[in-house]
C-alpha cells in the first residue's frame, strides 16, 4: 500500500517541473481577448470593420486589413446594434429573459404560468400552516399536548395530492422536451460550433464558409461599440431569421457549453461528441450568451453573440464571406476563401 | 411511543465508577476509541473546516460585490508571494477563482457537512439512542476520523502547487474530465483526487461502522420500528454512503490513471468518453446530496417532537419516506446532465423520476407540521432553528421541482438558479439542521447550557443573512447569470450587491454563534440530564450531562407502551 502511494506521489511530482517550464506559455498579462485575437483577425478584416457605425472590433484589425485583405466584391451588412434589454439580461431583472424561439415561448409559459405560481402557492401554503401552528399551539395557548400521532386519511391525502400535482406538471413538461427534440427539417441551415479554451469557432459547411473564431471584446472596445462588456465578442454568429437552424456543437479541448438564454439554447460542447440543437429565430436582433460549463481560467470570458438577420441580409453576409448559396439565390459566389485558410485551427 | 425503564441504570450510579475513568490527554484525544470523544473530534474538525470554507465563500462574495475584478489579482499575487514566484498573471488570477470555488465546494461537502452531521452527531448519539455502550468497531471509528485530517491537508496543500493555468485545483467540486485531466497539468488536481479518495475511505469505514452498530447493537426491546428517527436517518445515510462512494472512488481513480498513466477512460481520442465521468460522478453525487440532508431530517424530527411535547406524527411514514428518498435518489442522477446532449427518452425518464422525489419529501414536511399540530410548543433555540429548516427546505425543495423539468433546465442549468437551489437545501437546509442539532445537544455534550438569548439572536441574524444572500441568486439565475464566474455584466450588479450584503449579515450571525459557544463553555449554567422536559424521550436524556465516559454498562430495556 505504502509502496503504491509513493509510486503515485513520485508520478505526481514528475509533473511539477514540466509545469514550471510551461509557465511562460500562459503568462499573458494582456486583456483576455488578446491571445486568440490574431487568429480571429483574417475574418475580421471584412468590410464591417471599416463601417463607420461599428468601430474596429478586433485588436489588430488594421494590421490584418493590410496583411490579408480578401478580395471581396460584396460588402457585409453593417454590424447590428443590440437593443437594450433584448437578448441580454436587464439590470435588476427578476425573471427569465424575453424569448425569441417557439421552444422558448413554450418553456417560458411552463415556467411563468405553471411552475412559478405552483411553487409560490406551495411555499406560501407551508408558511401559512407553519405560522398557524406556531401561534395556535404555543405552550401558553395550549399547555396540554394532544397525543395524536396517526391519521391515515390525512397521510393518504398528502401523499396522493402531490402525485396528482406532479402529474399535472409532467404532461406539459414532457411535451416541452418532445418539442425541443423535434429534428430540424431538411432545409435547415447547419452551422458547426466549436468551443475552445477560451473562444468559440463557427463554421458554415452548407455555405462553404470555413471556421472563423469569436473572442471577447475588451472593455473599451465593447463600450465604444455600445455593447455590454463580457457579453460582446468581436465576431458574431450570423444566422438567418425565420429559417430553421441546426447547430452542431462540439468541444476542441475541454467541455464548454453553448448557451443563449433568450433563444432557450444551452448545449454542452463535448470533445469527441457532436451535439445537435435546432431552433428558429423569430425576430432580427442580437442575442447574447455566455459559456456555461466550467472550462478553465477564462471560462467567464468567452461570450457568445448571435446576430439574426433577415434572409436577404444573411445572404449578403454569406457572400461577403466568400460563401456560396444553395438553391434559390445562388449567384456568382466570387472568389472562394483562399485567404481565409489561415485561420483554421 | 416507548418508555424506558430506568431501574437498570441511573446517571448517578456512574459517577464514582470505572465507567467514568478517562484516559490521559494524548491517549484520550489522539488514540480515542470512545464514540463520544470521536464525535467531539469530528465536530471540532467540522467547525474548523466550516470556518475555512466559509471564509473562502466570503472572498468570493467580496469579489462579486461589484462588476469588474477588484481583489482577485491581489489575492493571486499574495498566493504567489507565499510561494516565492513572480506575481500572478491575469489568467492565473482567474485560475485562483476556479481554485476558490473548487475548494469551497469540496470543503463544505466533504469536510464540513458530512463530518459534522454523520461523524459528529452520528457518533455521539446513534449508540446512545439505541442503548449501546459504544460503536461496533471503536478502533475503526478512530481511523475514520484521523483519515480526514490528511485528506483535508492534501486539499489545502493543493492550493500551493501548480494546477494548470495557475496554482491549485480549478476544476470545480465535480472535477469534470477533460478539464481535470488534460486541462489541468500539475499535481494540484492529483492532490485533490487523493484527498477525495482518503475522505471517501474514511466515510466508507464510518458507514460500515454505523450499519453494524445499528443492526447488531440495539438494546433489548429496541426494535427497528422503535428506533428514533435520527437513527433511522443515519442508517439510510450509511447505506447510501456504502453504495455511492465506491462509484466515486472508481471514477476518480480512472481520472488519476488518465492523468498519469496514459489511460483514456474519459478521452474520446482513445475510445473513452468524457460523459462517462459525469455519469459515474453523479451516480455518486446525487445520493451524496441526500447523504448530507437525511441526517438533518432525523435531527429535525427529534427536535420538533421534543419541543412540541408530542411523538412524531406518522413515525413509520417518516422512516420509510427516508428509505424511499434514499432508493429513488439512486436513479435520478442524470438530471445533473440535462444539457450534455442525452437522448429525448432518457431526458424524459430523468425528468419524471426526479419529480417523484418530491412526494416522500412532501410527506416529511407535512408530517413535521402535523407533529407540531396539537402540540405544546416551547420556543427554545433548537426548535426555532428546526422551524427555520422546515420552511427554507420547502423553498429549496420547490425550486428543485422547477429544475427537475429537463426542458426548463435547458436555460437554468449551470446558472445561479441552481446555486440558489442547492444552497437553500444545503446551506439553509443541512446547515440549519446542524445548528439546530448543535443547540439541541450542546447541553448534553458539554454539560453546560448555551445562552438562550444569543441562540435566538444567532438564528435571526443568520436567517436574515442567508436569505438576503441566496434568494437574489434565483433572480440572477433566471435572468441568465452563469455559475463559476469571477466577473459579470453590469446588468447583474444589483442582486450580486444584495447577496454580498447578505453574506456580511450571515457572517455576523456566525460570530454570535462562536461568542455563544465560548461564553457557554466558560460561564454557562450547568445542564441537567434532561434540560428539555417531558418531550425529550430518547435515551440520551436519561443520562447525565455530559454522559459518563462509558454509558450503558448494563443495557437499558425498552418496553412497549400501550398507544404505539
Amino acid at each position: 500500500m505504502k509502496k503504491v502511494k509513493s509510486l503515485v506521489l513520485a508520478g505526481l511530482l514528475a509533473f511539477a517541473p514540466a509545469l514550471a517550464l510551461n509557465g511562460p506559455v500562459f503568462a499573458q498579462n494582456e486583456t483576455a481577448a488578446a491571445p486568440a485575437a490574431e487568429l480571429a483577425t483574417p475574418v475580421d478584416a471584412d468590410p464591417r470593420s471599416s463601417d463607420p457605425g461599428a468601430p474596429a472590433d478586433s485588436a489588430d484589425a488594421n494590421v490584418a486589413n493590410a496583411a490579408s485583405a480578401p478580395v471581396e466584391t460584396v460588402a457585409a451588412p453593417p454590424r447590428m446594434k443590440p437593443t437594450e434589454g433584448i437578448g441580454m439580461p436587464r439590470p435588476g431583472e427578476i425573471t427569465l429573459q424575453e424569448q425569441f424561439t417557439s421552444t422558448g415561448h413554450t418553456a417560458r409559459w411552463l415556467h411563468d404560468k405553471m411552475l412559478l405560481p405552483l411553487i409560490t402557492i406551495i411555499s406560501v401554503f407551508v408558511a401559512i400552516l407553519m405560522v398557524y401552528v406556531m401561534i395556535r399551539y404555543r405552550r401558553s395557548a395550549n399547555p396540554v399536548p394532544s397525543k395524536t400521532s396517526h391519521n391515515t386519511a390525512i397521510e393518504v391525502i398528502w401523499t396522493v395530492a402531490p402525485v396528482l400535482i406532479l402529474l399535472a406538471v409532467a404532461v406539459p413538461s414532457i411535451g416541452l422536451l418532445a418539442d425541443q427534440y423535434k429534428p430540424a427539417p431538411k432545409d435547415a441551415l447547419t452551422v458547426k460550433v466549436t468551443g475552445y479554451q477560451w473562444y468559440w469557432g463557427y463554421e458554415y459547411p452548407d455555405n462553404g464558409i470555413p471556421e472563423f473564431v469569436s473572442n471577447m471584446l475588451p472593455e473599451d472596445k465593447a463600450k465604444a461599440n455600445g455593447e455590454p462588456y463580457l457579453l460582446a465578442p468581436d465576431n458574431r454568429l450570423i444566422l438567418p431569421v425565420g429559417r430553421p437552424i441546426k447547430l452542431i456543437i462540439t468541444g476542441a479541448d475541454v467541455i464548454h457549453s453553448f448557451a443563449v438564454p433568450s433563444l432557450w439554447v444551452k448545449m454542452d460542447a463535448v470533445p469527441g461528441r457532436l451535439n445537435e440543437k435546432s431552433f428558429t429565430i423569430e425576430k432580427p436582433g442580437v442575442y447574447y450568451g455566455q459559456c456555461s460549463e466550467l472550462c478553465g481560467a477564462r471560462h467567464g470570458f468567452m461570450p457568445i453573440a448571435i446576430e439574426a438577420l433577415p434572409p436577404a441580409q444573411f445572404h449578403q453576409w454569406v457572400r461577403s464571406q466568400g460563401g456560396t448559396l444553395k438553391g434559390a439565390e445562388a449567384e456568382k459566389t466570387a472568389q472562394a476563401a483562399p485567404a481565409n485558410t489561415a485561420q483554421k485551427i | 411511543m416507548t418508555t424506558i425503564t430506568a431501574d437498570h441504570y441511573d446517571d448517578h450510579a456512574h459517577d464514582h465508577h470505572d465507567a467514568d475513568h478517562k484516559p490521559a490527554f494524548f491517549q484520550r484525544w489522539f488514540m480515542s476509541t470512545n464514540h463520544k470523544d470521536i464525535g467531539t473530534l469530528y465536530l471540532i474538525f467540522a467547525i474548523f473546516a466550516g470556518v475555512v470554507g466559509g471564509a473562502i465563500s466570503g472572498l468570493m462574495r467580496v469579489e462579486l460585490r461589484e462588476p469588474g475584478i477588484q481583489y482577485l489579482q491581489t489575492w493571486a499575487n499574495f498566493q504567489h508571494s507565499l510561494l516565492g514566484v513572480e506575481p500572478a498573471t491575469l489568467d492565473q488570477a482567474y485560475h485562483l477563482w476556479n481554485a476558490l470555488i473548487t475548494a469551497h465546494g469540496l470543503i463544505m461537502v466533504f469536510f464540513m457537512v458530512m463530518p459534522a452531521i454523520i461523524g459528529g452527531f452520528g457518533n455521539w448519539f446513534v449508540p446512545i439512542m439505541i442503548g449501546a455502550p459504544d460503536m461496533a468497531f471503536p478502533r475503526m471509528n478512530n481511523i475514520s476520523f484521523w483519515l480526514l485530517v490528511p485528506a483535508f491537508l492534501l486539499l489545502l496543500g493543493s492550493a500551493f502547487v501548480p494546477g494548470g493555468t495557475g496554482y491549485g485545483a480549478g476544476t470545480g467540486w465535480t472535477v469534470y474530465a477533460p478539464l481535470s485531466t488534460s486541462g489541468s497539468a500539475g499535481p494540484a488536481v492529483d492532490m485533490a483526487i487523493l484527498s477525495l479518495h482518503i475522505s471517501g475511505a474514511s466515510s466508507i469505514l464510518g458507514a460500515i461502522n454505523f450499519i453494524t452498530t445499528i443492526l447488531n447493537m440495539r438494546a433489548p426491546g429496541m426494535t427497528l420500528h422503535k428506533m428514533p428517527l435520527f437513527v433511522w436517518s443515519v442508517l439510510v445515510t450509511a447505506f447510501l454512503l456504502l453504495l455511492a462512494l465506491p462509484v466515486l472512488a472508481a471514477a476518480i481513480t480512472m481520472l488519476l490513471t488518465d492523468r498519469n498513466f496514459g489511460t483514456t477512460f474519459y478521452d474520446a481520442a482513445g475510445g473513452g468518453d468524457p460523459e462517462l465521468y459525469q455519469h459515474l460522478f453523479w451516480f455518486f453525487g446525487h445520493p451524496e446530496v441526500y447523504i448530507m440532508i437525511l441526517p438533518g431530517f432525523g435531527i429535525v424530527s427529534q427536535i420538533i417532537s421534543t419541543f412540541s411535547r408530542k411523538p412524531v406524527f406518522g413515525y413509520l411514514g417518516m422512516a420509510y419516506a427516508m428509505v424511499a428518498i434514499g432508493v429513488v435518489g439512486f436513479v435520478v442522477w442524470a438530471h445533473h446532465m440535462f444539457t450534455t446532449g442525452m437522448s429525448v427518452n432518457v431526458k424524459m425518464y430523468f425528468t419524471a423520476a426526479t419529480m417523484v422525489i418530491a412526494v416522500p419529501t412532501g410527506v416529511k414536511i407535512f408530517s413535521w407540521i402535523a407533529t407540531i399540530w396539537g402540540g405544546s410548543i416551547s420556543y427554545k433555540t433548537p426548535m426555532v432553528w428546526a422551524l427555520g429548516f422546515i420552511f427554507l427546505f420547502t423553498v429549496g425543495g420547490v425550486t428543485g421541482v422547477v429544475l427537475a423539468n429537463g426542458g426548463v433546465d435547458d436555460v437554468l442549468h449551470d446558472t445561479y438558479y441552481v446555486v440558489a437551489h442547492f444552497h437553500y437545501v444545503l446551506s439553509l437546509g443541512a446547515v440549519f439542521a446542524l445548528f439546530a442539532g448543535f443547540y439541541y445537544w450542546f447541553p448534553k455534550m458539554s454539560g453546560k447550557m448555551y445562552n438562550e438569548f444569543l441562540g435566538h439572536l444567532h438564528f435571526w441574524v443568520f436567517f436574515i443573512g442567508v436569505n438576503l444572500l441566496f434568494f437574489p441568486m434565483h433572480f440572477l439565475g433566471l435572468s441568465g447569470m452563469p455559475r463559476r464566474y469571477p466577473d459579470y455584466p453590469e446588468a447583474f450588479a444589483k442582486w450580486n450587491g444584495v447577496a454580498t450584503h447578505g453574506y456580511e449579515i450571515m457572517a455576523l450571525g456566525v460570530l454570535i454563534f462562536f461568542v455563544n459557544i465560548f461564553w457557554s463553555l466558560i460561564a454557562g449554567r450547568k445542564a441537567e440530564g434532561n434540560p428539555w422536559g417531558e418531550g425529550a424521550t430518547t435515551l440520551e436524556w436519561t443520562l447525565s450531562s455530559p454522559p459518563p465516559f462509558h454509558q450503558f454498562e448494563t443495557l437499558p430495556v425498552i418496553e412497549e407502551t400501550a398507544h404505539h
